[in-house]
């Protein structure tokens, strides 16, 4: 089993600081690394000779002057490819964006940049970001670091995958309803989903433009802190990008240590979502302990009957594919992406080029999406379906005031095999129970590395926390890893 | 409910798609299943609830109303898949 080289940028910033490597030195060795890993799949493109020449460029900048070197300086980053960076391919893991080159950068990807980060590649992912496997991708799909029979989970799995297996210190992904979190468990790492609207959507394709986030995984708490500090915060381009301030995430996970913490918390579980023999008895045994030993240490553990769980699952499908399909209507073939070779009206255009360009799991969604909101199906479906998030969203978050934070296994199932699920759309569907609600409620979720499964693959467990508490979830996650 | 043949079909057009006969089957199937899970919810009653629509609590956040971000036209029309100098092309849409 390999050791990652560096486990957090603190480490590769004091290695830099005192000359015992430099970027292009990091940019190397992690290139080296992609092109060992190459079979996992993880990379739709490598920004080879680029990253290399900011590397370059960074060290110069350090050697002029120590001082002028941003906080990121020395983290090489991968972006699931939904994210946009200025003159970059991004194109969903779809054929109809096939070649499409972004004009503008992310907001986030601009922040990082910024910041001396240096972006490696972008990542494979399910098409569009549907899918819970990141088996359904146009270059095909994307195996678990840890054992490659087995899926990486999704949406981010290359993203998980390309921190997993050490080839970047960071990765971006973005989460709809669990695509950070469900991959950073499957691969043994943190994955962090912020408050809606914590981090900047300008420059993340849209999916579900109601739960969409963008996300991290990193190998540390602290790592996921600094990401969210730097990529926070208000931006013109986004108006449902949160004005709040953004505290010192990094600095405040920075004094927490796991062995002096000494603040108590009260935390709620679902009896649902652990006594039940649906959730895989591996994931089941390693959350009980894992409650235990929060009360050993002094913490509140409860558990409650969350009546609206089953909900959960029916409610978001409705609400992301009604999104889906009116955000996904933009692919036309007219001003972008791929058109359709024989088309011979514009009508034709339309059709045969989204019939060419889109999966088959990205048309059942639209095709779902286009039937709730279609007249005579509206109220019945997508004005029902958002009554039971209002339900869902108002339950949560009174628990929330009794409670500081949520726990539950990430996912009920640890990583599967390849194929073993990818013809049952339903079953597929219902391995998101946990993750989903973060996002219905729009509140900061994370995934904590719990262990791994028989099968070699990790097992993660779940801290959900109110709106715009990240602070808190960060530091109490800090105070219990590992 | 079930979704129909004649129900697929209008859905393809309102969604600008063209299955297949084997995929608009696969379709129907996956469909049906979905909707079958999904009408779990008229179990709850959400008599008087009002629709959750926005999830932001922030009042309007203004601006001042000036151009910030412009793309110079040949970048706008660099990705296009059939273009000429000034324009987006596509086939002929107005009989004259």
């Amino acid at each position: 089993m390999h050791t990652p080289r560096y486990t957090k940028l603190a480490d590769i910033q004091a290695d830099l600081f005192s000359n015992k490597t430099t970027c292009v030195e990091l940019v190397t060795y992690y290139l080296h690394r992609i092109e060992k890993k190459r079979s996992l799949n993880a990379y739709i493109e490598v920004f080879q000779p680029e990253s290399l020449q900011r590397a370059a460029e960074l060290d110069k900048k350090y050697q002029e002057n120590p001082k002028s070197v941003g906080r990121l300086f020395g983290a090489v980053v991968s972006i699931k490819d939904v994210i946009c960076y200025a003159g970059h391919q991004v194109t969903a893991s779809s054929k109809i964006l096939e070649g499409f080159r972004s004009l503008y950068s992310a907001t986030a990807v601009e922040r990082l940049l910024s910041e001396d980060a240096i972006i490696i590649g972008r990542t494979n992912c399910d098409q569009f970001a549907m899918g819970s496997s990141n088996e359904n991708s146009v270059y095909g799909a994307v195996r678990n670091a840890a054992n490659p029979a087995k899926v990486p989970g999704g949406s981010s799995g290359g993203a998980a995958v390309s921190v997993q297996a050490d080839t970047c210190w960071a990765s971006l992904g973005s989460d709809t309803g669990g695509s950070v979190r469900q991959p950073a468990a499957f691969c043994g790492l943190v994955g962090l989903k912020p408050s809606y609207g914590r981090i900047s959507r300008h420059g993340l394709l849209a999916y579900g433009s109601s739960f969409d986030q963008i996300g991290t995984f990193t190998r540390s708490v602290e790592d996921a802190a600094l990401l969210l500090e730097i990529m926070s915060g208000a931006d013109d381009f986004d108006g449902t990008a949160s004005q709040l301030p953004v505290p010192t995430y990094f600095a405040n996970v920075q004094q927490v240590s796991p062995e002096t913490h000494s603040q108590k918390s009260k935390i709620v579980y679902f009896k649902q979502a652990v006594d039940n023999d649906g959730i895989d008895p591996q994931i089941r045994e390693k959350t009980v302990h894992f409650i235990e030993q929060l009360r050993e240490k002094g913490h509140l553990v409860e558990a409650v009957d969350f009546e609206y769980l089953d909900y959960i699952i029916p409610a978001y499908y409705v609400l992301t594919t009604a999104e889906a399909s009116s955000n996904l209507s933009r692919y036309d073939g007219v001003r972008y992406g791929h058109r359709a070779a024989e088309a011979k009206t514009l009508d034709e255009v339309y059709k045969k080029s989204r019939t060419e360009g889109f999966s088959e799991e990205v048309k059942r969604r639209i095709m779902l999406g286009t039937f709730v909101l279609s007249s005579g199906y509206y109220d019945a479906y997508y004005t029902k379906a958002q009554q039971v998030r209002r339900l869902i969203t108002e339950r949560t978050r009174q628990l929330l005031a009794a409670y500081d934070f949520i726990l539950m296994p990430t996912s009920p199932v640890p990583a599967w095999d390849l194929g073993a699920k990818i013809n049952d759309p339903v079953s597929m569907y219902l391995m998101d129970i946990f993750t989903v609600q973060a996002n219905m409620v729009g509140i900061p979720a994370i995934s904590m590395p719990l262990g791994e499964d028989s099968a070699g693959c990790g097992i993660g467990i779940q801290l959900m926390a109110d709106k715009f508490k990240e602070n808190e979830l960060l530091k109490f996650a800090q105070s219990i890893k590992k | 409910m079930q979704i129909d043949n004649a129900l697929i079909l209008k859905l393809e057009q309102l969604a600008r798609l063209e299955l297949s006969e084997q995929e608009r089957k696969a379709v129907q199937g996956s469909l049906n299943d979905i909707l079958k899970m999904v009408e779990q919810l008229n179990t709850l009653d959400t008599t008087g609830v009002e629709p959750l629509i926005y999830l932001s609590e922030t009042e309007n956040h203004w601006r001042e109303d000036v151009v910030q971000f412009q793309v110079a036209k040949k970048a706008a029309l660099s990705n296009a898949p059939l273009a000429n100098e000034d324009y987006f092309k596509v086939p002929k849409v107005i009989d004259l």
